[in-house]
């Protein structure tokens, strides 16, 4: 059963023929190539696999391809600019030692910039509340709300 | 994933109608986050699966100016609710209890129908709208009905609903003044881990605010279904309220429980950690109050 649905994927309208069953991660990641987004669990509990839809974070692969029809979807991906230079929330984690092994980043990274984008002031608490579902086995998590928090201190937000 | 086909009806009337084509091979759909991980485990194989994403009525949350009745449809999401100002300051109970579900990704997407139709002994949704003497609207096939939030468990993971039944809203009567109210999930940690025990109380005071005139006391992981410890609301109920009261209500609430020793705890210690937190919470519902006024 497959359906055709057109969305914003990263600034760009997108048409594509989904199956029903499909989840966004698995469309993004196994039939796009864009894999940037990261499938750790499956189930929800490690939040590798964060994206944006409707200027809200969710796990991908709890959420079906087909329901993003009409909707604004961010990954990874659309972050940097198209000359290649990074976003200042991406800036911040190289910067800080918000990276190690990077399998959590793009997860980490999509949830920041879910709050930021919405509260660039956020606080300590409001940080850790907002990134309270994204899992890392490297960082002990300090430099990674260090690096949130530093983008404050940057000059705001590109865009 | 077995393949299904997926609807996505824009009224409840076409949800219960599609349903009634194919009943035997059908699933509702609310945010999914239990559905989903039920999909791809195999623990649930529709051919169909209704989504109820698309029927805007049961997507709304308002306060009814006139009656200061609150709706709640089911399909709002734990985010929606955690964000809203007015659940903030009127319904604080509400807001402990979905703020700390899973994550904000969980919260972004899983609704509180959904959490109360899954009906785990551990749904952190139930044990509030139970406290606020919330009253659940159903259609089905059959027409409507509607019954009080805490008729809706039956065992874990069993419902009163019908084949083909939706949870459409849930309605919360309007508070009495002097009335404050909070939830604890008591954890390890507060985010996405599901409470050893949860532990919801109401207290309403009479006007010279010493008085208890009305208790509510909800457990959830206390007994197979979200349960009410009457026997502590009885004790609260006519007396003049303070701490020792609160400590004596702890008691008896922990010895109605019929907690169980399960991997994630032991009976014994959800016992003690309902005593002391009937009394804090408790407490913690008389500053509300004392802020309010
Ligand atoms: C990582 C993770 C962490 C979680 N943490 C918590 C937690 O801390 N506390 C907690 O309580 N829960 C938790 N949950 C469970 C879940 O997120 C919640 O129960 C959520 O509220 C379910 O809502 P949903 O809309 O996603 O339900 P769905 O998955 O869409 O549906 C759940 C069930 O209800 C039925 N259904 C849904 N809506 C209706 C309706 N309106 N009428 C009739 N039937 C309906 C579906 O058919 C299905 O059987 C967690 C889940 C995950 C994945
Ligand atoms: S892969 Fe989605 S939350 Fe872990
Ligand atoms: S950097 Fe390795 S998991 Fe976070």
């Amino acid at each position: 059963m497959a359906t055709n649905i057109s969305f914003i994927l990263n600034g760009d309208e997108i048409s594509y023929e989904v199956k029903d069953h499909w989840t966004l991660s698995h469309l993004l990641r196994e039939e796009m190539g864009l894999i940037g987004t990261k499938e750790g669990c499956g189930n929800g509990e490690c939040g590798a696999c964060t994206v944006i839809v409707d200027k809200l974070a969710v796990n991908s692969c709890l959420y079906l391809a087909i329901e993003v029809e009409g909707k604004i979807v961010e990954t990874i991906e659309g972050l940097a600019s198209t000359s290649g230079a990074l976003h200042p929330i991406q800036q911040s984690f190289v910067k800080n030692g918000g990276i190690q092994c990077g399998f959590c980043s793009p997860g980490m990274i999509m949830s920041s910039k879910a709050l930021l984008d919405k509260n660039p002031d956020a606080n300590h608490e409001e940080i850790k509340h907002a990134l309270a579902g994204n899992i890392c086995r490297c960082t002990g998590y300090v430099q990674i709300l260090e690096s949130v928090e530093a983008v404050k201190n940057m000059g705001g937000q590109n865009e | 994933m077995k393949a299904f086909k997926y609807l996505s009806p824009k009224t409840v009337e076409e949800a219960i109608a599609f349903h009634g084509q194919h009943s035997e091979t059908s699933k509702f759909i609310g945010g999914g986050t239990d559905v989903i991980v039920k999909l791809k485990e195999g623990w649930m194989e529709p051919d169909f699966l209704i989504s109820l994403k698309k029927i805007e009525e049961m997507s709304e949350l308002h306060k009814n100016e006139a009656t200061q009745e609150l709706s709640i449809g089911a399909m709002v999401t734990h985010a929606t609710l955690e964000k809203s100002l007015m659940i903030q300051n009127d319904y604080p109970i509400i807001y402990d209890a979905v703020s700390n579900i899973g994550s904000l990704q969980v919260r972004n997407v899983g609704t509180i129908g959904g959490n109360l139709i899954n009906a785990v002994p551990s749904a952190d949704g139930a044990i509030p709208l139970i406290a606020l003497d919330g009253v659940a609207l159903l259609h089905g096939p059959d027409g409507e009905r509607s019954c009080d939030v805490k008729d809706i468990f039956v065992a874990p993971y069993k419902t009163i609903l019908k084949p083909g039944e939706i949870l459409k809203k849930i309605a919360i009567p309007p508070q009495a003044s002097n009335t404050g109210s909070a939830y604890i999930k008591f954890g390890r940690r507060a985010a996405m881990e599901l409470p050893l025990i949860g532990i919801g109380v109401l207290l309403t005071l009479d006007e010279t605010k010493e008085i208890c005139i009305k208790a509510r006391i909800c457990l959830g992981v206390a007994a197979p279904v979200p349960m009410r410890a009457f026997g502590a609301e009885k004790l609260l109920v006519g007396k003049k309220i303070n701490e020792e009261i609160l400590i004596e209500a702890g008691k008896i609430a922990a010895d109605e429980s019929k907690v169980r020793d399960s991997v994630r705890g032991k009976a014994w210690h959800r016992k003690e950690m309902i005593r002391v937190h009937v009394r804090r919470i408790g407490l913690k519902c008389l500053e509300i109050i004392k802020n309010n006024s």
